[in-house]
């Protein structure tokens, strides 16, 4: 008789983990209709995309979910080579939006993703901290003595962008070799992904960075100035995007692509200062 | 021994091996999947690239650096906690776990708001042209900071077991407070003190998330072990796995070691117990 008594506790938390594993099914969604939510239950779909992209990703999100009431895009944010790692490794991803070709090409190489088109295109720029302790105006200043740089890793898409430009300012006549070792010398941390390389100079650890434009949103305008390069020596970003050969949503993951490419995803990478597609013919590799 | 008494002996023990044999499995196979990845030879030849010596070096002067102060600061601490009681010990007890509670990165946060060049305290050595952040030091006072907790625990708990009259033994016979520290309570707690010892090293070892934070990421100046075992992972896998190995090796290596000590020590405290 004491055996059911004892036991009660226990089937209880068991029911009510039921009751909540079923119930996810059943959630309302926003912008849905009330009827259409329990008929057709949500695809997520998993988005693997350069840490750079975030601010107008989750821009497109609120868009893309209004507009596809059963679609749920669920995103994971991070530096493009480690996320072509992950993807190699097994995780489970639709698309996947790559920083630079040369982490794509590792992942058309491993047979992870099906023909890849540049959606995006980026530029670097320096940032400072706004009280610009080191007092940088150009990037001359960056080879005085002292000055604390930090930039992406060398396997970082922003980090090998970083030192491609370097290398073109030590190619030119107007900086100089000297100026390139004197630069590499101020490096003082090789970030994981860019967002820490806006956070060290945010917090104004670092007196200089190099990021992207895209980079320079409006929680981090007031914090940090930016010292634009010049076009002859920058580096446009291309970012491709692809959908994975193992998704398991080819159709919506394909859908998701297409809106990326369409004018209205181009609206949105553009205002987060994304450079277009649509004005360069075909937008293909460089 | 009634019959339904061995029954019940039998399944304890069975119970017991079960669960124990289950988890002993669950942490060997992964590091046994880590060694057997790739043939040694390949291993050894990841292993010679210049950056992984720097950084294992790196690496081991640190964490001997920080391992010395968590002990030399660890004690006083764990001292005032096992002898004496006083308003705040809850809370004094409960700021010494802190950091182990910490995220990694979120200690990391913090170190970098107290020591940044902005920081509280960091902004009054700036002047002077004292920055902690980017620095060798900076990986040290992280390590400290996420490892000395494990220490001042281990060592307050063998306080704690120590019997109060062997030192007031010492009292009596005109042994001043210092010489007893030294020469009775340390030798009695000496398992207490290794185990914390061994603790503290090998959460410095696996530091991470903190020191690439406050310290950032510099081949040679605060690339320690887990942090190029990190960022290789993300583009050499072969390498971050020899890496991976090297590390294993020498935390097994220190962990042995610090465990066949023990033994001969207990042997000699058996020797010299008051009867």
């Amino acid at each position: 008789m004491r055996t059911p008594l004892r036991v009660l506790p226990l089937l209880t938390l068991l029911v009510l983990l039921c009751a909540a594993c079923g119930g996810q099914t059943q959630a309302v969604t926003p912008g849905g209709t009330g009827t259409a939510t329990n008929a057709t239950p949500a695809t997520t779909l998993n988005i693997f995309a350069a840490a750079s992209l975030t601010e107008a990703f989750n821009e497109i999100k609120g868009q893309y979910e209004t507009s596809h009431a059963s679609i749920r895009l669920q995103y994971n944010f991070a530096g493009s080579q480690q996320l072509v790692q992950q993807i190699a490794n097994g995780a489970a991803a639709d698309i996947f939006a790559s920083a630079d070709q040369t982490n794509m090409q590792k992942a058309i190489d491993g047979n992870l993703v099906q023909t890849p088109k540049v959606f995006a295109k980026n530029r670097l720029v320096l940032i400072v901290p706004a009280s610009n302790p080191a007092h940088i105006t150009s990037l001359k200043d960056l080879s005085k003595s002292g000055v604390k740089i930090v930039l992406g890793g060398p396997t970082v898409p922003a980090g090998k962008y970083a030192l491609q430009i370097f290398d073109k300012l030590g190619a030119s006549p107007a900086y100089g070799a000297s100026y390139e070792s004197a630069v590499k010398k101020n490096v003082v941390s090789q970030e994981d992904n860019v967002k820490a390389v806006v956070q060290k100079v945010q917090l104004n650890e670092a007196d200089a960075g190099m990021v992207y434009l895209s980079d320079v949103t409006s929680a981090v305008t007031g914090k940090v100035e930016m010292i634009t390069i010049p076009d002859d020596f920058n580096v446009i970003a291309q970012y491709p995007v692809a959908v994975t050969k193992g998704s398991t949503h080819a159709s919506d993951a394909q859908a998701f692509e297409d809106f990326l490419l369409s004018s209205q995803g181009q609206v949105i990478l553009t205002k987060y200062h994304f450079l277009s597609i649509v004005n360069n013919a075909g937008g293909q590799d460089k | 021994m009634g019959r339904s008494q061995r029954w019940s002996l039998l399944l304890t023990r069975g119970i017991f091996a079960l669960l124990a044999s289950t988890f002993l499995l669950f942490i060997a196979i992964p590091l046994v999947s880590l060694l057997f990845h790739e043939p040694p030879a390949q291993v050894w030849a990841a292993l010679l690239q210049p950056d992984i010596f720097q950084a294992l070096q790196l690496s081991l002067v640190t964490t001997t650096l920080s391992t010395v102060l968590a002990a030399l600061f660890g004690l006083p601490v764990a001292y005032v906690l096992a002898r004496y009681a006083f308003p705040g010990h809850a809370i004094l007890e409960i700021l010494v776990t802190l950091p182990t509670v910490l995220p990694p990165v979120v200690a990391g946060v913090a170190l970098l708001l107290a020591f940044g060049r902005v920081g509280l305290i960091g902004h009054y050595l700036a002047p002077s042209g004292i920055t902690i952040p980017f620095t060798t030091v900076a990986v040290v006072m992280a390590q400290t900071f996420v490892a000395a907790p494990f220490f001042i625990n281990s060592a307050r708990a063998g306080l704690e077991q120590l019997d109060k009259r062997y030192e007031q033994a010492a009292y009596t016979l005109h042994a001043s407070p210092f010489y007893t520290f030294r020469r009775v309570v340390l030798p009695l707690i000496r398992p207490a003190l290794f185990s914390g010892l061994g603790l503290a090293w090998t959460r410095s070892l696996g530091e991470f998330g903190a020191t690439i934070t406050f310290a950032g990421n510099f081949p040679g100046v605060t690339q320690t072990m887990p942090i190029a075992v990190y960022m290789a992972s993300e583009s050499d896998l072969d390498t971050a796995i020899a890496l991976s190995i090297l590390l294993l090796a020498v935390s097994f290596g220190l962990l042995l070691a610090l465990r066949l000590i023990r033994p001969t020590l207990d042997g000699e405290r058996r020797a010299t117990t008051v009867p």
